[in-house]
C-alpha cells in the first residue's frame, strides 16, 4: 500500500535517510521503531508529502507522493488521517468544532449530519462528554483522543500516528493501544505507528520496521524481527534496551583524561 | 587585530543574513499574494481578524492620539507665540497629524500591539503543529490562517491612523482654543484654508495604507517562519516590532519625499 | 453565533468610524471645494510679487474671493503676470480696481488684495487689472531707509 523506494533525505548536512526501502502492507498495523532523532517523524512527513526526498520515490496506493502536484497531494491527504505528537488541536475551537473541521472543509453535508458524525467519532474514542470543551481544558490523554477523533473524521484509509504513547500513563496507554488496534481492524485501515516504546508497539503491530543511523536495521513480523537480533547488534541493543552498544558507541570521543589535560595514559 | 577582523566578519554575516531575510520575505509575499483574494471566501474570518487587530487597538490609538494632539497644541502654541502667529495653531496641528504623525505613530503603535500579537499567534500555531495539521487535512494554512490575518492588519491600520489624526486635531483644539485662548474661528478656519483634501488627507491615507501592508506582511512572515521553540517565538515577535517600526519610518521618508518633496 | 454577531457589529462600527473620520477631515475640515469653485479669470501685472505663490488667496475687504491660478514672467515688460480665478459670485468688480500684494500678519503668507474702484463697468473673464502695487520687499525698505539716513 505504501512503499519507500531508495529514499534519501538530508537536512542540511545531516543525512537522515541514506537510501532506504520500506513497505507498509495494506490493512495492517505497522510499527516504526527507532531511537530518538532517527527521522521517524520525517518519515511520516515524507509519506504525507510535506517534505520531498532528495532521491528515491515515496509511493502511496500507487500515487507517487514525492512528485505529486498540489491537487493530487491534497486529494490524497483527504484519505489520510494524522495524529500529531501533541494532538495539534485548534486552540480557538471546541473539541466538537475541531472534529467537525475536516467535515466542514471537505464535504457539503448539512450541519445536522455533521453533528451526528462528530458524536459518533467522539463516542468511538470515548470523549462524547467533552464535546463543548476547549483544548486548553483537556488533559494530555484526552487531547490526544480528541485529535484522534478529528483525524478519523473523514474515514481515512490510512492513519499515521506520531509518537502516540509519549508521556502517557499506563491506563491512557492501554486505551490508545486498544483504539489503534480496534480501529484498524474494524475499518480496514492501514496504520503506521511511529514510536520508541518497544513493548507497546510490538503488542499491537502486525509488521515492524526498525530504523537507526539512517537505514533499516530490521523489518518483518514482530517474531521475525526479534529473531533478527542475533545478526544485528544495533537491533539487539535497541530492542533489549541495553545501555551500551553500537547505537551510542560514538558518544565517547576523546578520553576524559586527555580533555582535562592530564598526561598519564599516553 | 583578529578582534577587528572578527567584528567585520560578523558585520558581513549580518548583512548577508539581512539580504537573505529580505529575499525570503519577498518570496513569501509572492506566495501570499496568490491566496489574498481567495481568503475573502470566508469573510467571517477576516472580520474576526479586523476585530482582533483593529478594534482591540482602538483604546491605545485614541488615547495616544489625544495626548499627541494635546502636546502638539501646547508646544505649537509656545513656538508660534514667538512669532505672534498663534492663530495658525490649527494648521500646524492638523497638518502635522494628517501628513505625518497620524499615519506614522498609529502604525508604530499598531506594530507593537497588534503586529507582535499576530506574530506570536502564528508562531504558536506553528510550534504546536496546528499549521501542519491543517496541511495534512488538505487545507491551505496560508489561505485559512495567514491570509485573513494579513487583511485584518491591512484594513485596520488606515482606519486607526484616521481616527488618531482626528482625535489629535480635537486635542489640539481643546488645549489651544479652550485652554490657551486661540481664536476658535482661526483654528478651524485656517485649517479649512490650508489643508488640502487630496494632497494632505489623501496623502496621509495612502501612507497609512502602505504602512498597513508592510506591517501586515512582516508580522505574518515572522510568525510563519518562526522557529518552533519558545525562544524562536520570542525572537520572532521582537523581529516583527523592530523590523516593522524601521520599515515604517524608512518608508515614511521615501513617501514623504515623493509626495511632498520639492 | 451571538458572539459572532457581536463581533461583526463592532467591526462594522469600527470601519464606519474610521471612514467617517477620513471623510470629515477630507471634506469638512479641509479646503475641499474651495479651489474647485467655478470662476472667471482676470490678470494683473506686478513689478515684484514677493512671496506670492500659486494658490495664494485673492481677497477683497478681507474675504477670500478667489485664488492665484498661475504666475508667469512677461518677457517683454519684465513684469510678473499673475492669473487669478475669481468666484463667479463676485462678478461686479469695477474695472478700475487696484490689485495689491499684502502680507498676512508679520510673517504670514502673501495674498492679493483687491481694492474696488468706482467705475460702472465690471471686470469680466480675461480682463486685466491695470493698477497694481507690488509686494513690499523688506530689504528695499531697509536700504531705502539707510540711504535716506545717509543723505541727511
Amino acid at each position: 500500500m505504501i512503499e519507500l523506494d531508495q529514499v534519501q533525505f538530508a537536512r542540511g548536512r545531516q543525512v537522515i535517510f541514506g537510501g532506504v526501502d520500506m513497505a507498509f502492507p495494506r490493512g495492517q498495523v505497522t510499527a516504526v521503531l527507532g531511537p530518538s532523532g532517527t527521522g521517524k517523524t520525517t518519515l511520516l512527513r515524507l509519506i504525507g508529502g510535506q517534505v520531498r526526498p532528495s532521491a528515491g520515490r515515496v509511493v502511496v496506493d500507487g500515487t507517487e507522493v514525492s512528485r505529486a502536484r498540489r491537487k493530487t497531494l491534497y486529494a490524497l491527504r483527504r484519505r489520510m488521517g494524522v495524529l500529531f505528537q501533541n494532538g495539534a488541536l485548534f486552540t480557538d475551537l471546541t473539541v466538537g468544532e475541531n472534529v467537525a473541521f475536516p467535515l466542514r472543509a471537505h464535504s457539503r453535508l448539512d450541519e445536522a449530519l455533521i453533528e451526528r458524525i462528530v458524536l459518533f467519532k467522539l463516542e468511538a474514542v470515548g470523549l462524547r462528554s467533552a464535546r463543548g470543551k476547549y483544548p486548553a481544558e483537556l488533559s494530555g490523554g484526552m487531547a490526544r483522543r480528541a485529535a484522534l477523533a478529528r483525524a478519523m473524521a473523514l474515514d481515512p484509509e490510512i492513519m499515521l500516528y506520531d509518537e502516540p504513547f509519549a508521556g502517557q500513563d499506563p491506563v491512557g496507554m492501554g486505551v490508545l493501544l486498544r483504539l489503534i488496534r480496534r480501529l484498524n481492524d474494524a475499518l480496514g485501515l492501514t496504520s503506521i505507528v511511529v514510536t520508541h516504546d518497544v513493548s507497546e508497539a510490538l503488542s499491537i503491530a502486525d509488521h515492524v520496521i526498525v530504523i537507526a543511523g539512517g537505514r533499516v536495521i530490521g523489518q518483518g513480523a514482530p517474531e521475525e524481527v526479534l529473531a533478527q537480533r542475533e545478526s544485528e547488534p544495533a537491533l539487539a541493543q535497541f530492542l533489549d534496551g541495553a545501555a551500551d552498544g553500537p547505537l551510542n558507541a560514538g558518544d565517547v570521543g576523546t578520553p576524559l583524561a586527555e580533555e582535562l589535560g592530564l598526561g598519564g595514559g599516553r | 587585530m583578529s578582534r577587528v577582523v572578527d567584528a567585520i566578519a560578523r558585520l558581513g554575516r549580518m548583512v548577508i543574513g539581512g539580504v537573505r531575510h529580505a529575499g525570503s520575505m519577498a518570496l513569501f509575499a509572492v506566495e501570499l499574494a496568490w491566496v489574498l483574494m481567495p481568503s475573502w471566501a470566508r469573510p467571517r474570518d477576516i472580520f474576526q481578524q479586523v476585530y482582533a487587530a483593529g478594534v482591540l487597538s482602538l483604546v491605545i490609538i485614541i488615547v495616544a492620539g489625544g495626548f499627541v494632539g494635546l502636546v502638539l497644541g501646547l508646544q505649537g502654541y509656545n513656538i508660534l507665540s514667538n512669532f505672534n502667529a498663534s492663530e495658525s495653531l490649527g494648521v500646524m496641528v492638523a497638518l502635522s497629524l494628517v501628513r505625518e504623525l497620524g499615519p506614522v505613530v498609529a502604525a508604530l503603535l499598531f506594530a507593537g500591539r497588534a503586529g507582535s500579537a499576530i506574530t506570536a499567534e502564528i508562531a504558536l500555531m506553528k510550534t504546536t503543529e496546528q499549521l501542519a495539521a491543517l496541511e495534512m487535512m488538505a487545507v491551505d494554512p496560508l489561505r485559512r490562517v495567514i491570509g485573513p490575518r494579513f487583511w485584518g492588519a491591512m484594513i485596520s491600520v488606515p482606519l486607526l491612523a484616521a481616527l488618531f489624526s482626528m482625535v489629535g486635531i480635537i486635542g489640539g483644539y481643546l488645549i489651544g482654543v479652550v485652554v490657551l485662548g486661540v481664536d476658535q474661528a482661526s483654528y478651524w478656519g485656517q485649517i479649512a484654508e490650508q489643508m488640502e483634501a487630496w494632497e494632505d488627507v489623501g496623502g496621509g491615507a495612502i501612507k497609512s495604507l502602505a504602512f498597513g501592508a508592510v506591517i501586515a506582511l512582516i508580522a505574518v512572515y515572522e510568525g510563519y517562519r518562526a522557529e518552533p521553540t519558545a525562544s524562536g517565538m520570542a525572537r520572532a515577535t521582537t523581529q516583527t516590532v523592530v523590523l516593522s517600526s524601521l520599515a515604517v519610518l524608512g518608508l515614511d521618508f521615501v513617501m514623504t519625499a515623493f509626495m511632498f518633496g520639492a | 453565533m451571538n458572539v459572532q454577531r457581536g463581533v461583526e457589529l463592532v467591526v462594522g462600527v469600527f470601519v464606519l468610524a474610521g471612514i467617517a473620520a477620513l471623510m470629515v477631515m477630507a471634506l469638512q475640515w479641509s479646503n475641499f471645494g474651495a479651489s474647485r469653485v467655478s470662476g472667471y479669470e482676470i490678470t494683473a501685472r506686478f513689478d515684484n510679487i514677493g512671496g506670492l505663490t500659486v494658490q495664494s488667496p485673492v481677497k477683497l475687504a478681507g474675504l477670500t474671493i478667489g485664488r492665484v491660478d498661475s504666475i508667469e514672467l512677461d518677457s517683454e515688460t519684465f513684469q510678473a503676470e499673475v492669473h487669478m480665478v475669481i468666484d463667479d459670485r463676485y462678478d461686479n468688480l469695477p474695472t478700475d480696481s487696484f490689485a495689491n500684494i499684502y502680507t498676512a500678519g508679520l510673517l504670514g503668507a502673501q495674498y492679493v488684495e483687491i481694492s474696488p474702484g468706482g467705475a460702472l463697468e465690471s471686470l469680466e473673464d480675461g480682463d486685466r487689472i491695470t493698477m497694481t502695487q507690488s509686494a513690499i520687499i523688506l530689504e528695499s525698505v531697509v536700504s531705502k531707509f539707510l540711504f535716506d539716513k545717509a543723505k541727511e
